[in-house]
């Protein structure tokens, strides 16, 4: 179906003059574009304004997820201050803790389970990146590894005025949506995101064919080794440096590159920034791709919204 | 089984203490050939000796070792070495240890002690994950923090993780010429994960795990519909599991008839970072162990630490960690050991919100005026406190103490304990006997509910916890009651302690030593233990003379305690459950590490 989105969305075309003039008067015609704004910023004020979030806490961050609840703090004025025990019927998940591999299948889950629009606020160091215990062998390093993460609130634990900033992020963010692109109005169904398996270390099933192919081909897994080990050493390798020896092929033996004998010019951190972009061309191609979809998921759509429901 | 009143149970004195060579002498007398070595940090005891010496120690009348503290391995490179730490309830004192070699390191067998102390069975299968070492007569050996199907052993020097650089830290490529370097862009995975050459993740099929059902049911104990048990999995996420602790219960209508606590699900490795850690980089890790008591933690490690450095702190230092410990037990006894329990039993978030968080955030502020931070305080040092206090900080604890928090004790006895509601749904549920107690090796106020006078502060006093003045409350039967009571009670003997500390706090230094980034412990190894809030909490530290320590061990008094939950809950309904593992008070931090 195709028609003139800049047209009026309806037109009344009578003979009786005084009709015509009193629907003029009493009713808002416009274009169907203002028309979803308008319905957006009502049902966007409606939904930023009673963010349920699951009852649901792994770790520290949880006790100050607690305190946020409390008297003092008082998350009843951002309207989320009911917790609900079931997925069901929660919009938000604050994974407020360390996530570890043993607990993400349960976490994806969850996910799954909650009904659409649902959103993801990593809360703390553990959840966005893993914190602390990143290097721990049970440990997930950031649950966006597995969960698309809406808002990521820093600190160790945060402070309920943190969670806070987190919250009107997030409400700001609900403003930027429309019906007309939110994923879950879209005709396609989503899949929902398949549990990790739990073998001699966590996997994601959608990469098990890849990581055969990568196990069985024992040269290309070496080659990935040095080109690791040889791409970590370049980011921050020095201009007019020789290249770097490729390291052996174990992350452990991975040195750094030797110390520059004569000190580096120094440069811009613009220049720096370049550089290392070029070093690594792919990376900055895909950050770019990420800024501007997530610039196009944030557009602040609310004033025009809003001067539509002003006009109405 | 007989449960003793508090008269019946001897005080707790301090009698002669003894010392590993002292025991050794005896033991040479009492069990034939046991003993290999003997020196004042322990007993190394034959292999095949070891349950005919443990079980002596239990039952001779003058040493009665009867309190199990903890069995740990160290991973020594020609071999595994298995040490228990054993205590008396009855004498107090520091406890003994006891160490058994094993120089096979590809199959180390040793018997298991669970026949002679129950709280052996859980920590032993501790042990089992992370060393691999295998207890012969076990009866339910199998992972308990990691999955089933988990390849290798973690804390074998031998596991080198995804994300390894070095065996020490601070690392070389931590800030490489300026720059930081992701460790995703070090592994090919770009995750934090190792696979086995031979992994094919196309066919694998998670190993299922092995549900235990009630042992020996017979058809004429399922009574109440005529069925065949059901087995019901709780948590990892439920609301009243306190985070993602989960238990598998057997059913019989609404009745349990067997139960198994699932750990792991808030595994982060504390001891595996701890042993890479230089010794002050583990400081802020023992906060986030029992995150509602991250002091209490503090003062356990650094006690330990300062043993092994053999300083000792200032005069100011000891009161204010005194005060720091006491602000700690308060807070969380009012938050997790009374509050939660309530929102168990089905008084939703009031009790939590109204008792717990209100008189919580006032002392949490005074910890953040003194350290920085609201709930990780990073305030403990070794040989002192970060940093005095601010000025007029001592008296606004004054106030807090001499006016505000006697009364909400009161309050809270008065409408949460004398409650009709309460007083149904806690009397006589999850009744846990002195004697099973102290086999389980239960600390804190859950063995005192029970009856047992054992407090640490009292049994082996560390810090300056001998000069005060305070009672040691028992309880009566062991029930929710008691527990819940005792807390509150508890509660009271701290604001004790505070109202003493604070009248006699002197002034001076709060330093003992240089600070210093990096130092070198001296070779040893020291057990040091606390009452914290729940249950006791040791360290056991090995220090091989470098800046970090070689083995570095945690006992958690919510872990040992949680061995119970089946004792306490079979023939009592599902509904009582939550409540009984709400008494145990529980935090995942310190359960899982």
């Amino acid at each position: 179906m195709s028609f003139d989105k800049s047209a009026p969305l309806m037109s009344i075309e009578s003979d009786d003059a005084w009709l015509d003039e009193q629907v003029k008067k009493k009713v808002w015609t416009g274009p169907l574009d203002q028309a979803i704004k308008m319905v957006d910023s009502l049902y966007n004020w409606g939904r930023r304004g009673s963010i349920w979030p699951m009852q649901f806490g792994l770790a520290c961050c949880a006790i100050e997820m607690i305190a946020a609840g409390g008297g003092r703090f008082d998350i009843a004025r951002f309207g989320s201050e009911l917790f609900r025990p079931s997925p069901r019927q929660a919009d938000l998940m604050i994974v407020a803790g360390t996530v570890t591999k043993k607990m993400v299948p349960a976490i994806v889950r969850l996910y799954n389970q909650m009904a659409e629009p649902k959103y993801v606020m990593a809360m703390g160091a553990c959840a966005s990146a893993g914190g602390p215990f990143k290097e721990g062998y049970n440990v997930v390093s950031g649950i966006d590894k597995f969960l698309p993460v809406d808002i990521y609130v820093p600190g160790c634990p945060p402070t309920p005025q943190a969670l806070f900033y987190g919250f009107l992020m997030l409400h700001k963010k609900i403003n930027g949506q429309s019906i007309r692109n939110a994923p879950w109005y879209q005709a396609e169904e989503h899949e929902a995101i398949p549990e990790p398996i739990l073998g001699p270390d966590i996997f994601d099933p959608r990469r098990a064919v890849e990581i055969k192919q990568l196990l069985g081909n024992e040269s290309e897994m070496e080659a990935r080794y040095i080109r690791l080990a040889a791409r970590a050493e370049l980011k921050h390798h020095k201009e007019g440096e020789a290249a770097p020896k490729p390291a052996a092929a174990k992350p452990v033996a991975a040195k750094p590159a030797p110390k520059p004998v004569a000190p580096a010019v120094a440069k811009t951190p613009a220049e720096a920034k370049l550089e290392e972009n070029k070093a690594d061309a792919n990376f900055a191609q895909q950050a770019a791709q990420h800024h501007a979809a997530t610039a196009k998921d944030d557009a602040p759509e609310t004033k025009a919204a809003d001067d539509a429901a002003k006009n109405a | 089984m007989a449960v003793l009143s508090p008269e019946q149970t001897k005080p707790v004195e301090q009698s002669k203490a003894f010392d590993g060579e002292s025991v050794a002498a005896l033991l040479k007398e009492g069990v034939d050939g046991a003993v290999v070595s003997a020196s004042s940090a322990g007993i190394v005891v034959q292999n095949d000796k070891l349950i005919a010496t443990l079980q002596w120690l239990k039952q001779s009348p003058d040493l009665a070792y009867d309190y199990f503290n903890s069995v740990t391995a160290v991973d020594w490179p020609d071999k595994f070495e298995v040490v228990y730490h054993v205590s008396s309830t009855s004498r107090g004192g520091p406890p003994l240890a006891l160490k058994v070699n094993l120089n096979d390191k590809e199959n180390p067998v040793v018997d298991s002690a669970g026949s002679v102390y129950y709280g052996a069975i859980q920590q032993e299968r501790e042990v089992y994950d992370f060393f691999g070492v295998k207890f012969a007569g076990h009866p339910n050996l199998r992972r308990i923090f990691m999955w089933e199907g988990f390849e290798g052993y973690p804390l074998r020097k031998s596991y080198k993780e995804a994300y390894y650089e070095q065996d020490r830290k601070p690392f070389e490529t931590r800030w490489d010429q300026g720059h930081h370097i992701i460790i995703e862009d070090r592994v090919p995975w770009h995750d934090n994960v190792i696979y086995p050459k031979d992994f094919d993740p196309t066919t694998y099929k998670q190993i299922r795990e092995i549900v235990r059902v009630a042992p020996n049911i017979n058809e004429g104990d399922v009574k109440a519909l005529k069925t065949q048990p059901v087995v019901v999995s709780i948590g990892p996420q439920h609301p009243s599991t306190h985070g993602v602790f989960r238990m598998n219960v057997t059913l019989d209508g609404e009745t349990v008839m067997a139960l198994e606590p699932i750990f792991g699900y808030l595994h982060r490795n504390h001891e595996k970072i701890g042993e890479r850690n230089m010794y002050i980089m583990n400081t802020p890790f023992t906060d986030r162990l029992d995150y509602l008591a991250g002091m209490c933690m503090e003062t356990g490690y650094v006690i330990g630490v300062e043993k092994l450095m053999g300083v000792k702190p200032p005069e100011r230092a000891e009161y204010l960690r005194v005060i720091m410990n006491e602000f700690t037990r308060i807070v969380s006894h009012m938050f997790g050991g009374i509050g939660q329990v309530y929102s168990d039993l089905g008084a939703f978030f009031t009790p939590i919100v109204i008792y717990g968080l209100e008189e919580r955030e006032l002392i949490i502020d005074l910890f953040e005026a003194a350290s920085g931070s609201r709930m990780m305080c990073n305030y403990m040092r070794f040989g002192g406190v970060w940093r005095d206090v601010p000025e007029g900080w001592l008296d606004i604890a004054r106030e807090l103490v001499d006016n505000r928090l006697p009364k909400v004790a009161d309050e809270m006895e008065k409408y949460l304990v004398h409650n009709e509601i309460f007083d149904i749904r806690a009397k006589n549920i999850g009744v846990l006997p002195a004697d099973l107690a102290v086999s389980y090796g239960v600390s804190g106020p859950m063995l005192r509910a029970s009856g047992v006078k054992y407090d640490l502060r009292r049994a082996d006093p560390y810090s300056i916890y001998d000069r005060f003045d305070f009672d040691v409350p028992v309880g009566a039967n062991g029930d929710i009651y008691d527990r819940m009571f005792l807390r509150i009670k508890e509660i009271r003997e701290s604001i004790k302690i505070l109202r003493q500390a604070l009248r006699d706090i002197p002034n001076g230094e709060t330093m003992s030593i240089k600070k210093a980034y990096s130092f070198k412990t001296p070779k040893g190894e020291v057990y040091a233990h606390i009452e914290a809030p729940r249950g006791e909490f040791g360290w056991y530290l090995v220090s091989d003379n470098t800046t970090t320590p070689y083995r570095y061990h945690v006992r958690a008094g919510d872990f040992v305690n949680l061995a119970t939950m089946e004792q306490m809950c079979v023939g009592h309904k599902i509904g009582d459950l939550v409540g009984v593992l709400g008494s145990v008070d529980i935090i995942m931090g310190s359960v899982d590490r």
